[in-house]
């Protein structure tokens, strides 16, 4: 149970021994954990831990071969989001979850301009007055930073901080209650990253946003998470409030992992 | 005072005057016939009926006489012509191993049970016009070239042609090919002239979209695989032309029954080998069936057929042969020439309404900045 | 849902009426060789009514059908061909347009076409006119309850130049997912102020699927919504039917606080005078353009009507 929990409050996610084996090879191995409003939970750990797996499954975008994950949906109730319908599925996805991907071309339409990419999931709960569409658009530009200038810009033309950006007001704009966010510094200067989290961690409290943050770095854990899994070879190796983990670590992969990082 | 364009049916009247103008034997040389067509066009009576997916030479010979020689026009009478036939059935499979073989070739052996058999081919001719052939007519056809390689071009003949196993049984056996297998439950191919296409679609639709496909489209696809856009290492493992028998089984009946004979070309391209920790390396094949004597055709489809057996493989789709959708929604010549073509027909009330936008945005423009850049000097 | 089902079943008599027309006439007059009654055999006919059916029940929904090569190219209108020969009976009467005229070649062929293989009344008028086969325009006179209009489509789907692959705009229709298009939509207001599409201008119908309405001008979506006439759309090179029922909502897409609109004509018809239909330009040579009635039928009635003194 969750230190985090506050009173009377139920899980938002829970994740109850997810495992998945493809081609004779187990990429996960019972992993479990459970997930509040506004709480952030850091998934840490090296390439090959699983963890790429585990977000794929958290996102849909794979079934896992065992174990299950329920969500507490506005608009649906509790859900088995591997059970439910492809339709419903899409619909969360584009209202109540968000996915800020590594590469943030991924994650946006790089043919059409900043505004359009932020009112995109506007229209699609069916805001018709471009005058609000536009005033909401300014409004994000404005909340992540991003020059109002740039507006009608495509995201082709931006730098890769202001990418991310972009991707993020597009993900936020409908208040999703769940966020996954997928190394979202990697690839950006050390000056633009240190922004970039401070940006994420002042939106992620004042919306209280859920957030599972799968990450490498153990900085960016430290200074955006509240709790913290490590993983390792498929399985959770150690889990606990983030300052907790790193400053002392119990498992050896875990002590192993922050020694060897200039934290 | 003005008055509205008509007409319409007077200019069409015309133009099949003019058309059959064209085709007429104005200069009193005597008409192609539709017999001198199928058989000295060969070749191009094989693209036709291939494309149109009617097996009738007679037919396509016909088709070229009234086309004027276009092909893909030619191609559009015959396949016209197939949509008013009734269909009663369905053949058994063919047996191409039980072919009557006039000609097959194998780059990956040096000889093999049944020989390399040239049969009539083009591959080891010189290009040189060949000048003599102005003033051939009747009287003088060649009488001196073997009679044989004149009954080689004339199919249907009873005692010609020899028939071979599949050239790579062998090989198989050792388990070096891929086997043949059929899919699970080996399902009935879905029929894409009765059942409209949609992707993503299975092998058997893609074989039968190239099998009617334009021949030259497939050429510059297959050519791409050869030069980097995606790559598999073929080599060419049979290429047979013959006669291969149809059998029905009628429900009347109750037993199968030879109905006649088509002509095919079979193609086999050997392409790399693939293995994982499981099955043990071994190499997979590309194939290709057509109509007729169309080995360009085959070997192209059969080099397609390969590139776009990613899924199968879990190889990676990097290029436009590799992508189904792609490649194969524009094979078909009738639909490509159509749309294409399409395009001189009248289109001023669209453009019309084109005029009237940009107009209007012009004027926008001209509101708000006084002049419009890029108009000439008046 | 019942309410489109309703509808389907009171567009259905239109559908079978004219079938029995084509029943009747199996032993009619047709040139050697025996060709059917309309050129498709009854097979064809049939799954290409069923294709329809299904349309007119689900209301702005492409249904692939088994198009068949006609002995007109495809981007002639063989689609169009295809659902009047699915439908033609032989007391129907056939009116062929293109740009809104009876007279244009293509328009030509096609009745000549059914007119050899059916043997069926033909016309250039539109109130007299059962069947209406058209490319490219609605007829300026507003059509019944007994009528079928029937459009050549030359692309069925709307979302084709945002997204090639048929394979995903399938789903897309199916999710209800038109990101793709509201983002457009809101780029061309973003650059130009407008939504930046003259002709084939995407609808809604019946408040669900997104419809390519074919390349009418945008002047004619208008006549789409509520229409008493059974509308259906024929695509032969994509394989595709889909149909507007009667009396079915379709509406333009737009912004709320940017409409749909339709500008008003700036000039009048040279020949009738009228300043409500659309009309085309006639360049007569450097300095004379003049304007006259696309659709031909509607400009002689109302010549006629100013001759005979008809309000």
């Amino acid at each position: 149970m969750s230190n985090f929990a506050r009173q009377d409050e139920q899980a938002l996610l829970i994740v109850n021994g997810l495992g998945h084996t493809y081609g004779g090879l187990q990429a996960l191995k019972a992993v479990s954990f459970e997930l509040f409003p506004g709480e952030v939970l850091a998934v840490v750990g090296e390439s090959g831990s699983g963890k790429s797996t585990l977000l794929k499954i958290l996102s849909s975008a794979l079934t896992p071969t065992s174990g299950e994950i329920h969500y507490r949906s506005e608009r649906f109730g509790k859900i088995n989001i591997h059970q439910l319908a492809e339709t419903r599925r899409r619909e969360l996805a584009r209202t109540e979850w968000g996915f800020v991907t590594q590469n943030a071309d991924d994650g946006l339409r790089l043919g059409v301009s900043a505004g359009a990419n932020i009112s995109e999931r506007l229209m699609a709960l069916g805001v018709n007055h471009f005058g609000h569409l536009r005033d909401q658009a300014n409004s994000w530009m404005e909340k992540v930073e991003l020059p109002s200038a740039r507006i009608d810009d495509l995201p082709r033309n931006f730098s890769g901080g202001m990418k991310q950006r972009l991707q993020i007001a597009r993900n936020l704009v409908t208040h999703p209650r769940l966020v996954l966010l997928d190394e979202p510094t990697s690839g950006l200067d050390v000056s633009v990253q240190a922004r970039l989290l401070d940006l994420l961690r002042q939106l992620v409290s004042r919306l209280d946003i859920a957030v599972v943050l799968v990450t490498h770095d153990l900085g960016v854990a430290r200074l955006l998470a509240q709790r913290t899994i490590v993983m390792h070879r498929g399985q959770v190796v150690e889990s606990g409030l983030t300052d907790q983990v790193l400053d002392d670590p119990q498992h050896a992969y875990t002590q192993l992992l922050v020694s060897s990082v200039l934290v | 005072m003005y008055i509205a364009v008509k007409g319409g049916h007077a200019a069409i009247s015309a133009s099949y005057e003019l058309l059959a103008q064209s085709r007429s034997d104005e200069a009193g040389i005597g008409a192609l016939s539709v017999v001198q067509i199928e058989q000295q066009l060969g070749l191009l009576v094989s693209r036709v009926m291939a494309e149109a997916g009617v097996s009738d030479r007679k037919l396509a010979a016909l088709a070229i006489k009234q086309s004027c020689g276009d092909a893909v026009e030619a191609v559009f009478l015959l396949r016209a012509y197939r949509t008013t036939l009734p269909r009663f059935g369905t053949a058994s499979v063919l047996d191409t191993g039980a072919m009557r073989i006039r000609r097959r070739v194998s780059s990956i052996f040096k000889d093999l049970p049944g020989g390399q058999v040239l049969g009539s081919t083009f591959d080891y001719t010189q290009r040189l016009l060949d000048f003599s052939l102005l003033d051939e007519c009747d009287s003088e056809s060649n009488k001196n070239s073997s009679d044989q390689l004149a009954q080689d071009v004339k199919s249907g003949s009873d005692d010609e042609g020899f028939s071979s196993p599949d050239a790579l049984s062998k090989l198989i056996e050792e388990g070096l090919i891929e086997a043949a297998t059929a899919d699970i439950g080996d399902p009935e191919p879905s029929d894409i002239t009765e059942v409209p296409v949609q992707y993503p679609v299975d092998r058997c639709t893609r074989q039968q979209i190239m099998a009617r496909g334009d021949e030259g489209w497939l050429l510059g696809l297959a050519y791409s695989t050869q030069r980097g856009y995606s790559f598999t290492h073929p080599f060419a493992g049979e290429i047979r032309l013959g006669m291969a028998t149809v059998s029905i089984c009628p429900s009347e009946l109750n037993f199968e029954i030879d109905i006649g004979e088509i002509e095919l070309t079979e193609c086999q391209m050997i392409n790399q080998f693939v293995g994982n920790a499981e099955l043990a390396p071994s190499f997979t094949r590309g194939y290709a069936l057509t109509l007729g004597h169309n080995e360009r055709k085959a070997m192209a489809i059969s080099l397609i057929d390969r590139a776009q057996r990613v899924d199968e493989f879990t190889e990676e789709r990097t290029a436009p042969a590799q992508d189904a959708e792609f490649a194969l929604a524009h094979a078909d010549s009738v639909e490509a020439s159509g749309f294409v073509q399409h395009l001189k027909l009248p289109h001023y009330v669209t453009f019309e309404s084109e005029l009237e936008l940009i107009r209007q945005l012009r004027a926008e423009h001209l509101n708000s900045n006084g002049s419009i850049k890029g108009d000439t000097d008046v | 849902m019942c309410d489109v089902t309703d509808r389907a079943i009171a567009a259905a008599p239109n559908v079978f009426r004219l079938h029995e027309g084509a029943a009747l006439s199996a032993e009619h007059r047709s040139p050697t060789p025996a060709y059917s009654f309309a050129y498709l055999d009854e097979g064809t006919k049939r799954m290409i009514r069923r294709a329809i059916l299904k349309a007119v029940a689900i209301p702005g929904c492409q249904v692939p059908f088994g198009s068949r090569e006609m002995p007109l190219a495809y981007g002639w209108g063989t689609g169009g061909i295809q659902v009047t020969a699915g439908l033609i009976g032989s007391d129907d009467c056939l009116k062929v347009i293109d740009q809104g005229s009876d007279d244009t070649t293509n328009a030509v062929n096609i009745r000549e076409f059914f007119s050899r293989t059916t043997g069926v009344q033909t016309t250039e008028s539109t109130r007299k006119a059962s069947i209406i086969q058209t490319r490219h325009r609605i007829p300026e006179i507003p059509l019944t309850e007994h009528q079928v209009l029937v459009y050549q489509v030359p692309q069925p789907e709307p979302l084709y130049k945002l997204e090639p692959r048929r394979s995903e705009t399938q789903k897309l229709h199916g999710y209800r997912e038109y990101g793709l298009m509201s983002v457009k939509l809101y780029e061309d207001i973003a650059r130009w102020g407008h939504i930046d599409e003259s002709y084939d201008y995407p609808v809604c119908v019946n408040d669900h699927y997104v419809m390519a309405p074919s390349p009418i001008p945008k002047f004619d979506n208008p006549k789409m919504h509520q229409m008493p006439a059974l509308q259906l759309f024929g695509a032969g090179r994509e394989k595709r039917i889909y149909a507007i029922p009667p009396y079915t909502n379709v509406e333009s897409l737009a912004f709320s606080d940017h409409p749909f609109s339709v500008s008003p004509n700036e000039h009048a018809c040279e020949l009738c005078g009228s300043t409500e239909s659309f009309l085309d330009e006639v360049i007569l040579d450097k300095q004379r353009t003049l304007w006259t009635c696309s659709d031909t039928d509607y400009c002689k009635e109302q010549r006629e009507a100013k001759h005979t003194g008809v309000e």
